[in-house]
């Protein structure tokens, strides 16, 4: 029978297992980095129908998030706002610019502005904005500053792992719940020792049990 | 000063001449075959044409097979539910298959591995064909929990692998430890029984590349890892094998009660049982042996193994089998007594609705193919009987699937509340996907018959009255 492994064939299962190493973790680092929301959605951040700006709305006109977005602190659904809202003010001011079309064409015609939606929370997964908001848990958490946004921009993963870290441990992330909607406010734990005690008693006090079972989100 | 004088008077001796019992060994391989015969006999069987009865029962077998393929894509196609599982049965056909199916296997782990350490040599007749037999009955088993998760390629999220969305396994659950048990066990057999072939495969490579035929040749060459059957090899081989061996034998008894914590550690009655995983493990035994019995019978017949797999072989298997099915009764009865003993109404309640609620005729169907049937083999005439001990491993195999379903569906279907009582039946796709997995089975073992050595050759001429250097006569005997 002729040699079918040569000598050098000894040192195969070592350069073989250093070969599969190097794919498997090449391919691993390659979709963990590449195929998760961490790459696939941060930065997401579509032209809308009007160029509305956060920015100027919050930092200029001193709107509270609640103004438009009315039943975040009431409903599982964060509403995005009717035309008529919009025409609170803008009946008076601009009340002509051509970049306000489609919100005058909404309002006199009855149908939706087509806004284009940028935070998606699969079908799957259920999500409450009213138990978090009141909870604590500041819009800038999962939507990042927005009052300094021009245009809308996909800022956190919102991945399942982003989820389950904050609820895991809630205390690193609340905020006092007069500084949810002001979004330049600083985290109880980031002010020092005592702010880390103040949220820890909120936990408690306030009953703050975020599940991590699957059927909390999954249901 | 006793002691002086009897060491002045020495007693006679009460026998004049000690003459030990003389109990002959049983002879493993009859007709005083050469180890040249050996290797024709079970290379013969790779080498000859391929017969016309192999091609009909691939041919059928894959036919079989094709109803798990289909049954399988139809559920991955459209969802889980087109099982018949429902409340309160959400465990019935998919779990029973998998417990009878790893059940079957452990008879190969058995013969390979504690029959090993302990010496005996008649398992190198089967241990082959059995250690394939566990291997592929895994394979079969492994379908029915993967396909059940129902989103199959999420199947992964079983093993603890970080990942991106930072969840892990709940380690206080026994389906985890199933898990860890079943990839382990068939982690270890496949090495097992590769180990084995090793010798096996070199000598199918070098009559290969004899008859000229050289592709042949460089795949058994390719798989035999260069041997040479040197010193060296043997000495490695045998230390392997014997290690596999240890790491094995705890997997004999360790797989099987696992698979019963599924059962044991939940609280439902007929379920929350400590008898449980000895009663698995004699009842995966039991059942492996009626399947190692149903698949070497045939292969002794169509082959003409009958020096090779001899009467006294068919005899060891049918008093495990005989032994197991009895312990397997001891514990239907403990299970019974135990029940009325703990004067806990449910559990009694359990008992008595598995005889005679609604699914009696499953019950009795269990009592009568594992209670009854092993009986037959205290009785020499029948172990003899070739035929008539191939009939009772089938009910055997059949008695053991209807075990796993009484223990499964009767509990689940009559649980505490009689608010939540059912009935289960099983979907068409069920029974399909369970047919067709003895078509699985069979193309597998088909495969294994016509391209492997069904026994090892090297381990076989091992036990030949040539291969002891004392010529078969006792080191103290008197040449």
């Amino acid at each position: 029978m002729s040699k079918l492994f040569p000598k050098s064939a000894n040192s195969l299962p070592f350069q073989i297992l250093i070969y599969l190493g190097l794919v498997v973790g090449i391919a691993t680092a390659g979709v963990t980095y590449y195929m998760t929301p961490k790459y696939t959605r941060v930065g997401y951040a579509p032209v809308q129908p009007v160029p509305f700006s956060h920015a100027k709305h919050v930092q200029e006109v001193g709107l509270d998030c609640r103004y438009c977005h009315s039943n975040v602190d009431k409903s599982a659904h964060s509403n995005v706002p009717t035309a008529q809202t919009c025409m609170n003010c803008h009946s008076v001011i601009k009340a002509n610019s051509p970049l306000l079309a489609p919100i005058r064409e909404s309002y006199e015609k009855g149908t939706a502005v087509p806004w284009v939606w940028i935070h998606h929370t699969p079908d799957h997964a259920y999500f409450n904005h009213a138990v978090h908001v009141n909870r604590g848990v500041s819009c800038v958490e999962c939507h990042g500053k927005v009052n300094e946004m021009d245009v809308v921009t996909h800022s956190q993963p919102l991945s399942m792992g982003f989820c389950i870290e904050c609820h895991r441990n809630p205390e690193l992330r609340l905020r006092d719940p007069k500084d949810v909607y002001n979004l330049d406010s600083k985290r109880l734990a980031d002010q020092g020792a005592a702010g880390l005690k103040t949220a820890e008693n909120f936990v408690h006090d306030w009953k703050v049990k975020p599940p991590q079972s699957c059927s909390g989100c999954h249901r | 000063m006793a002691h002086a004088v009897d060491h002045a008077v020495p007693t006679p001796a009460i026998l004049r001449e000690v003459n030990p019992a003389v109990l002959p060994r049983a002879v493993l391989v009859e007709n005083n075959r050469s180890f040249s015969w050996i290797t024709e006999k079970i290379c013969g069987i790779i080498e000859a044409k391929t017969p016309t009865w192999w091609w009909v029962c691939f041919s059928l077998a894959c036919f079989v097979a094709s109803f798990t393929v289909a049954g399988i894509i139809y559920l991955v196609a459209t969802g889980v539910g087109v099982w018949g599982h429902a409340n309160p049965v959400n465990w019935a056909w998919d779990i029973v298959n998998f417990v009878f199916w790893i059940g079957i296997g452990h008879a190969g782990t058995l013969i390979s591995a504690i029959l090993c350490l302990l010496r005996q040599k008649w398992r190198t007749s089967i241990n082959r064909a059995a250690e394939a037999m566990t291997i592929f009955a895994v394979v079969c088993a492994g379908i029915f929990p993967v396909f059940h998760v129902g989103r199959v390629w999420y199947a992964w999220y079983l093993f603890p692998i970080p990942n991106s969305n930072v969840i892990w396994q709940n380690f206080r659950s026994p389906l985890e430890w199933d898990v860890f048990a079943v990839s382990t066990y068939g982690t270890v057999s496949v090495l097992f029984w590769y180990i084995g072939l090793l010798p096996d495969l070199a000598v199918l490579r070098d009559r290969f590349f004899a008859a000229g035929n050289t592709f042949r040749s460089f795949l058994y060459g390719l798989f035999a890892l260069g041997w040479r059957g040197s010193n060296r090899h043997w000495s490695n081989y045998e230390m392997a094998y014997l290690i596999l061996a240890g790491i094995s034998t705890p997997l004999v008894l360790s797989v099987h009660t696992i698979v019963s914590f599924d059962f044991a550690v939940s609280l439902l009655p007929g379920w929350h049982t400590t008898i449980f995983p000895p009663y698995f493990v004699a009842g995966a035994i039991f059942s492996g042996f009626g399947m190692v019995l149903t698949l070497m019978l045939p292969l002794r017949a169509i082959y003409g193994l009958q020096d090779l797999i001899t009467q006294y072989h068919i005899d060891c298997m049918c008093k495990i089998t005989l032994a197991t099915g009895t312990i397997v009764g001891y514990a239907y009865g403990m299970e019974f007594f135990i029940a009325w003993y703990s004067t806990n109404p449910y559990e009694g309640f359990a008992f008595v609705n598995r005889a005679f609620g609604h699914y009696a005729w499953a019950y009795w169907v269990m009592i009568s193919c594992n209670v009854i049937t092993p009986q037959f083999f205290w009785f020499k005439s029948v172990r003899e009987n070739t035929s008539l001990v191939w009939i009772l491993s089938i009910f055997v195999n059949v008695g053991m699937w209807f075990e796993r379903f009484v223990i499964i569906v009767t509990s689940l279907a009559r649980d505490f509340l009689p608010s939540s009582w059912g009935y289960y039946s099983p979907s068409i796709v069920e029974i399909f996907t369970f047919f067709g997995t003895f078509g699985v089975f069979s193309v597998l073992f088909l495969l294994f018959i016509r391209f492997l050595p069904v026994m090892p050759m090297a381990e076989l001429k091992a036990v030949l009255p040539q291969a002891d250097v004392h010529g078969g006569r006792g080191l103290n005997d008197k040449h």
